[in-house]
């Protein structure tokens, strides 16, 4: 039986509004999920529906007008080294070099220079960018961007790894070889991982369980468990087990983006 | 800039600099102007020579020099903390902004007789002067320049495990470099405006000094000459400041490049 390393109970966000003519946002509500050690777990969602906002808020970036957030079976309300985010926007540190940005996390934590060049060395071969060490960001594709702030994260040794739509800045291309690259990774180093994103292939591709989510506000609609065995690649895209959970989640979004037209 | 670039704004520049020459001196030997109004090249060039010759150019250039520099540093060491912490802290901006607001707007040289009055004669009252013209801009440009830093880099370095004061120091100021080197590189110039308003009062050496002093005389051989030495070390300072730059923040994009 795993342990559970996050557990988020009863989340509830509200935005308070901004003059008195206009009301509060409540954008999450009754929010409860749980990843176990080593899972990989997917939130899928349609736009708008607080995906972005729950993960700032699990990461500590955001406060919850409600709920808790535990790692471990401890609260967390501050950003920590114990839950690693990747962005969409990559945000390497220009300034420093490909060696020098994996090195960071471990640099703050007051690892010394030679160990940190060795895992920093290790986590670059990892992603695949031996002999990049010495470039700098702006020397490299946002493919490989990603790479790097992945492997940043990885390299500092995170509870959970936190990621918000990692992919959507890239091309198709680059973002099917970034999915393989993630869940070979995501195999070998047996990390827990939270991925959010609103692409359903991705989102199979990936996931243990996935959790998706309702329109704003944003509740858990259902959970899913995806039961695939053997490696994930590009091939099981359009296999009938693949196809018959895209149309279930697809009908869930279609309903859920139906049902928001409806409001407006 | 591509080398074939560089050499051709080079040569525009150089081309310019001709053109602005030539017509000064098409408008001066051509008899088209008082000479009192404007000296001709050779009576300039024969002033500077003849400071040169007897050293009072040397002395003038680095007496002024030093004053810019001294009255620029203490503005930029104290508009770092300052702008960094308005930046960084609503608190701290609502209490001191309004202040350098009201206090920008005042015209230096209406402050001149108060200097002399707290500070007397001395080089000090230079130093402030100077100070006193570039650190309330100067302090809100730093202001500006941090605080459109990327949330997002501030964000990734949190969940990297990063303390408060490793923010500062490992992701700010490094972020910020560049802008800050343009906001340095910007503002030494304008120091340099205010070389004449602190060499008004009690100075006996000086670029501000010599230019105030031939007013008096007419001597505009003398004044041009003052002001073409202070355009001449603004642009090699300009250029120095340019290098230094590359050389700190080579990794920086710019959005021409």
């Amino acid at each position: 039986m795993s342990d559970v390393k996050l557990k988020v109970s009863n989340l509830q966000k509200i935005f308070p509004a901004a003059n008195r003519r206009e009301k509060d946002v409540v954008a999450l509500k009754d929010i409860n999920l749980e990843v176990k050690e080593s899972e990989f777990v997917v939130m899928v969602g349609p736009s708008g529906c607080g995906k972005s906002t729950l993960i700032n808020i699990i990461g500590g970036l955001e406060a919850a007008t409600e709920g808790q957030v535990q790692i471990d079976g401890k609260d967390v309300t501050e950003p920590g080294a114990d839950r690693g985010m990747v962005f969409q926007g990559y945000s390497l540190f220009p300034w420093l070099t490909v060696r020098k940005n994996v090195e960071f996390g471990l640099k703050m934590k007051g690892v010394p220079k030679k160990e940190r060049e060795q895992a920093a060395r290790e986590f670059i071969k990892l992603i695949g960018l031996s002999g990049f060490e010495n470039a700098l960001p702006k020397q490299l594709s946002g493919g490989m961007k990603q790479r790097v702030a992945i492997a940043r994260t990885l390299a500092n040794h995170p509870e959970i790894l936190l990621m918000d739509e990692p992919f959507g800045a890239l091309d198709a291309q680059t973002r099917v070889v970034m999915q393989e690259l993630l869940a070979k990774i995501s195999r070998e180093t047996k990390n827990t991982i939270l991925f959010i994103t609103h692409d359903i292939d991705e989102a199979i591709l990936l996931a243990d369980r996935i959790y998706v989510m309702s329109r704003r506000p944003g509740t858990i609609r259902e959970v899913l468990t995806v039961n695939m065995e053997g490696e994930r690649s590009h091939e099981m895209l359009v296999t009938p087990e693949f196809l018959k959970m895209k149309q279930k989640i697809m009908d869930m979004l279609w309903q859920e983006s139906q049902d928001a037209a409806i409001d407006k | 800039m591509k080398k074939s670039r560089r050499l051709s704004y080079g040569c525009l520049s150089f081309i310019s600099f001709c053109v602005i020459i030539a017509v000064w001196c098409v408008v001066t030997y051509g008899g088209f102007v008082n000479k009192i109004f404007m000296p001709s090249p050779t009576e300039v060039w024969i002033s500077l020579v003849d400071m040169a010759k007897d050293g009072t150019l040397l002395e003038h250039c680095f007496v002024s020099t030093k004053r810019v520099m001294v009255g620029w540093l203490w503005s930029a060491i104290a508009a770092l903390p300052i702008g960094m912490l308005m930046a960084r802290s609503k608190f701290f901006s609502a209490i001191i902004q309004p202040v350098i607001e009201f206090v920008r707007y005042l015209p230096v040289v209406a402050l001149v007789p108060l200097t002399l009055l707290y500070l007397g004669i001395e080089e000090n009252q230079k130093y402030v002067i100077i100070f006193l013209g570039t650190f309330f801009q100067l302090v809100l440009m730093v202001c500006d320049t941090v605080s459109s830093i990327d949330k997002n880099m501030i964000n990734a370095a949190r969940t990297l495990g990063a303390n408060k004061l490793q923010v500062y120091t490992e992701v700010i100021f490094p972020a910020a470099l560049p802008g800050l080197m343009d906001d340095f590189r910007l503002t030494i110039g304008w120091a340099w405006t205010y070389l004449v308003v602190a060499e008004m009062v009690a100075a006996s050496a000086g670029l501000g000094y010599i230019i105030l002093k031939s007013q008096r005389f007419l001597a505009t051989d003398v004044i041009f000459a003052g002001l073409i030495m202070i355009g001449v070390i603004g642009l090699i300072t300009d250029f120095l400041l340019r290098i230094l730059t590359k050389l700190i923040v080579p990794w920086h994009e710019r959005l021409g490049d």
